[in-house]
């Protein structure tokens, strides 16, 4: 499974002509990660792990503190180079690209702890992520353009929708850093969403909410996939929120993958009841 | 504070002395000793009277201190008032009216000074850009400045070209140079980013300096040509043959407060295109985009912003004010030399930055006034600036460490 020598100088990447490779078995799958690694240093942090996410499924990658979870989320996203192993969106090399280019194709991530843009308020938080769609001039913009008006109302519009969708329409000109710990987390998902992802990544997104936000969010993440045809891939140690919502599940333990799988055979699987409750 | 100071009448006579002692010490050498130039030998002179009075007053301040800390509990500090967007932009226009009677009703003297204020209005406003804005830490923002200003004079001198041809060169030439330092400091940050910045700024000085051929080294470029009214020489007469002056074409006497009035005027339109274009940015996607990336760098890359291009972006923009004021100013003083563009400068420029509050443009138009004025208006105590400038600064960041007029958010609402 794990192939080294197949590795390709992640360097040799450019942004401009993704290396393609070969489709997936499955035809329809949106993610593909192969043989990732990454070492610090003498840590080996990520070792040998490889999934696929389809196209809206949701995907969960669970494991112990520690497991190396959210190094395979840098990795996917970018904000790490892998020291191997591949990663393809839609058979393109992904890795070895910029986060900024990632986030670009359309795999967008929250944080674990929440890195919105505190001193603006929650509006401006979804116009800043709508950045990129935004491609009036310097000039437009001073003179303030019908054109210049009409993007930025066209944003405002989208962005008006996506705090609605995520129940914060009445905090709209509150400050993000003023908010609520759980309409922290809702904006940063909004603010994913109003990016268009084809995958939205969630990185423990329902640590620190109490048992009402955790169906809430469930639902949320339902609700996201079914209408707006978004693949999630999840990192979270709530196993009632995984259980409930995940379509397959990577265990991963000290930085290897042990079990992949639907939750009823993961549930199940004796490594992983292992590595949770540790050995009899 | 209360429960570090010691307690007991004994402990605190101590803790009183002991301060008097540090008192004298550093008093000493400042008040207590002078130079006394004696024919051609320099001699030593003790006073020690300043400096008796200066422990006696903190011997008492520290007795005293336990029972004024009681009665101050109930003191607070005065509050500065929160200004809301819509009483800031009457502020500004209130402001703006002042400005334009000002030449009119001022005497040259203050026309001239308000005019130097407006020179640090454009410049503050220009590294509110780049510090208050996109939160880079600038310590060389002089040098565009400079670069701005040598880029007229040189110009002018090797190619005679006219003060309107040159401004908009000037802008572009720090822009340039903005653009340029930019790719060095992109990874860095904070003090990193504040060491390379300040290194930049000294470079282009020296290099002004010690390039004597082009630039003329100390002695600068001097004889640069005031600016003309679109065309039309402002001068006692006119410097070609057959030419018309200012005065002549209106049919009135030739008066110099003409010239000093149209710099100012000059010097206020700069200042209002650059609150223009400042007060715009930050409402389009740019001006979000800097004030994301001075929140988190990483979430902007995560949604697919190129932290290179915002970054590069703020210290161009910054830079290109700094080039108009810096070409502004070569032609108002008629002499550029690299003594105008020392690291002080920009101290002055980030002091009025941090002292308006970070990001707040009417803050940084008050602090502009405030620092070039009080100078101007303190000439006695000429002597003790810098100490007055420092202690009002640390004061400063000890009441109010967000500024005289912190900026207010939001600057986009979402109607309900």
């Amino acid at each position: 499974m794990n192939a080294p020598d197949q590795v390709i100088d992640a360097r040799a990447v450019g942004s401009g002509s993704p290396v393609t490779a070969a489709p997936s078995a499955t035809g329809k799958s949106l993610l593909t990660v192969s043989g990732l690694q990454m070492r610090f240093g003498g840590l080996l942090a990520v070792d040998g792990v490889e999934f696929d996410v389809r196209e809206g499924e949701v995907f969960a990658i669970i494991g112990p503190n520690g497991a190396g979870k959210t190094t395979v989320f840098n990795c996917v996203g970018g904000f790490y180079q892998p020291t191997a192993g591949n990663v393809l969106l839609d058979g393109n090399r992904i890795d070895g690209l910029p986060s900024h280019l990632v986030a670009r194709r359309g795999l967008v991530r929250t944080f674990q702890n929440i890195r919105l843009f505190k001193s603006l308020t929650a509006v401006e938080n979804l116009m800043v992520a709508q950045h990129q769609e935004m491609k009036s001039g310097l000039l437009a913009g001073l003179f303030s353009t019908p054109a210049f008006r009409k993007s930025e109302h066209e944003a405002l519009t989208r962005a008006a929708f996506w705090l609605e969708r995520v129940g914060l329409r009445d905090l709209a000109n509150r400050e993000a850093g003023t908010l609520a710990y759980g309409h922290q987390r809702r904006l940063e998902i909004a603010r994913c969403m109003i990016t268009r992802p084809r995958l939205l990544m969630l990185d423990e997104p329902a640590a620190g909410l109490n048992p009402q936000e955790k169906v809430e969010l469930q639902m949320l993440i339902d609700q996201l996939r079914r209408e707006h045809g978004v693949s999630v891939l999840l990192i979270e140690h709530d196993m009632n929120l995984v259980m409930g919502i995940s379509d397959r599940i990577l265990v991963m333990e000290y930085g290897k993958p042990i079990a992949t799988g639907v939750p009823e055979v993961v549930r199940n699987d004796p490594r992983v009841v292992k590595a949770y409750l540790g050995e009899e | 504070m209360a429960s570090a100071y010691p307690q007991g009448f004994a402990a605190q006579l101590k803790y009183a002395s002991i301060a008097a002692v540090l008192t004298a010490i550093l008093v000493t050498p400042i008040f207590g000793l002078h130079l006394l130039r004696v024919g051609y030998r320099i001699e030593l002179q003790a006073d020690w009277t300043p400096v008796l009075l200066a422990a006696l007053a903190v011997f008492v301040f520290q007795m005293l201190r336990p029972a004024m800390a009681r009665q101050l509990k109930a003191v607070p500090w005065p509050a500065m008032p929160q200004i809301q967007p819509d009483q800031q932009r009457k502020a500004t226009l209130a402001l703006l009216v002042v400005a334009l009677v000002w030449p009119f009703i001022g005497s040259r003297g203050a026309v001239d000074i308000a005019t130097l204020a407006l020179i640090y209005v454009v410049l503050g406003l220009g590294l509110n850009i780049v510090v208050g804005f996109a939160g880079l830490l600038d310590l060389g923002y002089v040098g565009f400045y400079a670069v701005g200003g040598y880029t007229y004079a040189l110009l002018n001198s090797y190619f005679g070209l006219s003060f309107w041809v040159c401004l908009p060169i000037a802008g572009g030439m720090a822009a340039l140079f903005g653009f340029l330092l930019g790719f060095p400091v992109l990874r860095l940050r904070g003090d990193y980013l504040a060491i390379v910045t300040l290194g930049f700024g000294e470079i282009i000085r020296l290099l002004l300096n010690n390039m004597t051929t082009i630039t003329g080294g100390p002695d600068g470029v001097s004889g640069i040509p005031k600016p003309s009214v679109f065309g039309i020489e402002m001068a006692r007469s006119a410097s070609t043959e057959g030419g018309t002056t200012f005065h002549e074409m209106l049919g009135m006497d030739y008066d110099g407060m003409h010239m000093v009035i149209f710099l100012y005027l000059l010097a206020l339109l700069l200042a209002g295109i650059t609150l223009f274009v400042s007060n715009r940015l930050v409402r389009m996607p740019i001006g979000r985009a800097w004030e994301a990336l001075r929140d988190d760098e990483i979430a902007c890359r995560s949604l697919g912003l190129s932290p290179t291009k915002v970054k590069l972006s703020a210290f161009t923009l910054g830079a290109m004010f700094a080039g108009f004021a810096g070409s502004f100013f070569a032609a108002r003083q008629g002499l550029v030399n690299p003594e105008s563009f020392t690291f002080i400068e920009s101290a002055l420029i980030l002091a009025i930055v941090v002292l308006g509050g970070m990001g707040s443009q009417l803050g940084v138009i008050l602090a502009a006034i405030l620092l070039t004025v009080l100078p101007e208006l303190a000439r006695g105590f000429a002597e003790y600036r810098m100490l007055i400038f420092g202690l009002v600064m640390v004061l400063m960041m000890i009441w109010r460490p967000q500024g005289l007029l912190p900026a207010t958010r939001p600057h986009l609402e979402l109607p309900r």
